[in-house]
């Protein structure tokens, strides 16, 4: 006999057993495409690397992970620290925050600019933002090349008016990689400044100059609170495609201003050292999430002190 | 026209918005007023009349295409509103919402460098004012709307401005809770000595709580007196319109002296009516009668107007009758009840209606 215990106890079951099913296909885009990859990756980083490229199979070792560190070398077999992998992890931090208060400190009036104007205006501003979208970063990244170079528009336009004699050089420096990082991303600053100003109640700002608070302190202390979120948004999506630029520093930095991203491409191209690309990889991805943890936590401790 | 001293003076304002592509648009024209210190002043109108420009005006959120706005006979008009002693209490309240109750109140006298243990002792002393000391470290959104409101006004009241500028603050607030800000406001506004400038669109919020009301139309301040001026003695069709319900009746003015005309109805009768101020009108007038300053009688000789009574609507309190006149036009005669029980008339009696002298005001237009 089923009692009436039993028959809930199966319903509960089958509930549980179709929520799993109906869950399911989400639950596999996220392992296939963004868990399962991580493991793989987390897999070959323990690997003997294979003699052109790729892992041996079933063969554990920790050289990926021993390289990424130190550098064997090739005569003595002297160990020496990675100086050349610290700098320029060090290269692409920097790099990148640089990039990122560079974009905050354009998109900011730039979104308020959009921000402020008529409504029907605003549409057609976001538009001519986001138009760089349209044409493919590795064109649009050469397109800066001709910008720079010796003899490109601002070298050109600089000796035309006799400023400098002979032109700067510009290309293949951290600077032109500076350059071309805040061209791509500005674009992913402006657009969250955007949606968080859009929502300030432009009011509060009138109320902030009646009650004597002068352009700066309205912007100090009304603005920039309200606009928090987006200032958070907007620095997470610079800060981390930043991190692991690949095209920009390729294209504009050339060998000598190299970054973690090509780094990386270099294992797993010409390098033929899958583990330590791999290991690499995983490094970044730590580096990002500590990073992000610590700015996260105090952005939003800022905000809590306010109120 | 200015007896006492005027906190604020409006001289000859006139306010011109342009847009691209559209026509410009005359907010206020040619606008002039003068504010008496500590006084209760509304400006009343529809939408659109030009009150909040002027408001704002005043405020410096805007700033006037011709003319003069001075504070205790300083010109403020180019100044930015962070060098106004002047506050504002905003529709929406505007309130802070990335800050507690007493943040809010705070944030005028901080921006005004004042020291820090008299910001917290005036701080203290507005909440307690609004009554709202146990929500002091709530953030604005976690209060009513009523609260709300509280909060905004002490926050406009907590840097002692010379005057204080509220537009439309009631207009959010439930029926009840509006009658009883109604009488808080008057309070504080006596407590606090300070000039209030009140913008509305709600006469029965003006009459209730002015000293003195300015009723706007299309730009222009139609007419400048306490409520029972305004209310009893309009001085043009508009504002007998907007304020109230009245019943307009056409004459001819016959002879006029010491502020009085002799004035014969097309409707039947003649009668005395006050004169407006200013120059008097002549010849085809309009005169102005209150539903509650006339009486309802039997058909007669007592019978000012002739009529026939063609409705009556019973409103709780008092009840109208409409009055079709036997010479053309209708005129609505409102009675208190004050006893329970039925009323002695009928529909589709013939009655008259009757007024005394004083009732009837001559209009200028």
């Amino acid at each position: 006999m089923t009692t009436v215990r039993e028959i809930a106890e199966a319903n509960v079951q089958r509930e549980i057993r179709r929520r799993w099913l109906l869950t399911a296909p989400a639950l596999i885009v996220i392992f296939l495409a963004a868990i399962g990859p991580l493991f793989v990756m987390l897999l070959y980083s323990f690997m003997v690397k294979g003699d052109y490229g790729d892992v041996k199979f079933g063969q554990f070792s920790l050289d990926g992970w021993f390289n990424v560190f130190f550098t064997r070398d090739i005569f003595d077999d002297t160990l020496t620290f990675a100086d050349a992998h610290l700098s320029i992890l060090w290269r692409s931090i920097s790099l990148s925050l640089i990039t990122t208060v560079t974009t905050l400190f354009f998109g900011f009036p730039t979104a308020y600019f959009i921000a402020t104007r008529p409504q029907h205006q605003r549409d057609t501003w976001l538009f001519v933002v986001t138009i760089p979208f349209w044409t493919n970063i590795l064109i649009r990244t050469f397109a800066m090349q001709e910008v720079l170079r010796n003899e490109g528009i601002v070298n050109s336009a600089l000796m035309a008016m006799h400023l400098i004699n002979s032109p700067i050089q510009i290309m293949f420096t951290n600077w032109a990689v500076l350059f071309g990082m805040v061209y791509v991303y500005l674009p992913l600053m402006v657009l969250p400044l955007y949606a968080s100003m859009e929502k300030i109640d432009f009011r509060l700002v009138e109320a902030g100059y009646d009650l004597y608070a002068t352009r700066i302190q309205v912007l100090r202390r009304i603005i920039i609170p309200l606009v928090n979120p987006g200032i958070i948004a907007g620095s997470i999506l610079v800060f981390i495609p930043s991190l692991g630029a690949y095209v920009t520093p390729r294209v504009l930095g050339g060998g000598k201003s190299m970054m973690l991203g090509n780094l990386i491409e270099l294992q797993f191209g010409q390098g033929r050292d899958w583990p330590l690309g791999a290991a690499l990889s995983i490094t970044l991805m730590v580096v990002v999430t500590l990073a992000l943890l610590v700015y996260v936590r105090n952005a939003s401790k800022g905000e809590g002190s306010h109120g | 026209m200015v007896n006492g001293k005027a906190a604020i003076e409006a001289i000859g304002v006139s306010k011109v918005f342009q847009s691209a592509g559209q026509d410009s648009m005359k907010a206020l024209d040619n606008v002039s007023v003068a504010i008496r210190e500590n006084e209760f002043f509304t400006l009343l109108g529809p939408s659109g009349c030009g009150k909040t420009t002027l408001l704002r005006l005043i405020a410096g959120f805007d700033f006037p295409t011709e003319g003069q706005i001075l504070l205790y006979g300083e010109d403020i008009a180019p100044l930015p509103p962070y060098k106004r002693p002047v506050n504002t209490v905003f529709q929406s309240y505007a309130l802070f919402p990335h800050m507690t109750v007493a943040q809010n109140i705070s944030f005028g006298l901080e921006m005004l460098g004042k020291p820090k243990e008299e910001i917290e002792a005036r701080v203290a002393e507005m909440l307690k004012l609004v009554q709202m000391e146990s929500m002091r470290n709530r953030k604005t959104s976690q209060i009513s709307g009523g609260q709300q409101q509280r909060v905004a006004l002490a926050r406009a009241l907590a840097p002692q401005p010379k005057v204080l500028l509220l537009d439309e603050p009631l207009s959010a607030l439930d029926y009840k809770l509006r009658k009883e800000m109604q009488i808080e406001l008057k309070r504080l506004q006596h407590e606090t000595g300070i000039t209030f400038v009140f913008v509305t669109h709600d006469q029965e919020e003006a009459l209730t709580m002015s000293d003195r009301i300015a009723v706007m139309s299309k730009g222009n301040i139609l007419q400048v007196g306490s409520p029972r001026d305004i209310y009893d003695r309009p001085a043009v069709r508009f504002v007998a319109n907007f304020i109230g319900e009245t019943n307009f009746l056409e004459g001819t003015l016959i002879s006029q002296a010491k502020g009085e005309a002799k004035i014969t109805l097309y409707a039947g009768a003649t009668i005395t009516a006050i004169l407006p101020d200013g120059p008097a009108p002549a010849g085809k007038v309009t005169v102005v009668v209150r539903p509650e300053h006339a009486s309802i009688v039997a058909a007669g000789k007592k019978a000012k107007l002739p009529g026939k009574l063609v409705n009556i609507v019973y409103f709780g309190t008092d009840t109208h009758y409409h009055v079709a006149l036997s010479k053309g036009g209708e005129f609505i005669v409102r009675h208190q009840n004050i006893h329970s029980g039925g009323t002695e008339f009928k529909v589709g009696q013939a009655v008259g209606v009757v007024f005394e002298d004083p009732a009837a005001q001559v209009l200028k237009d």
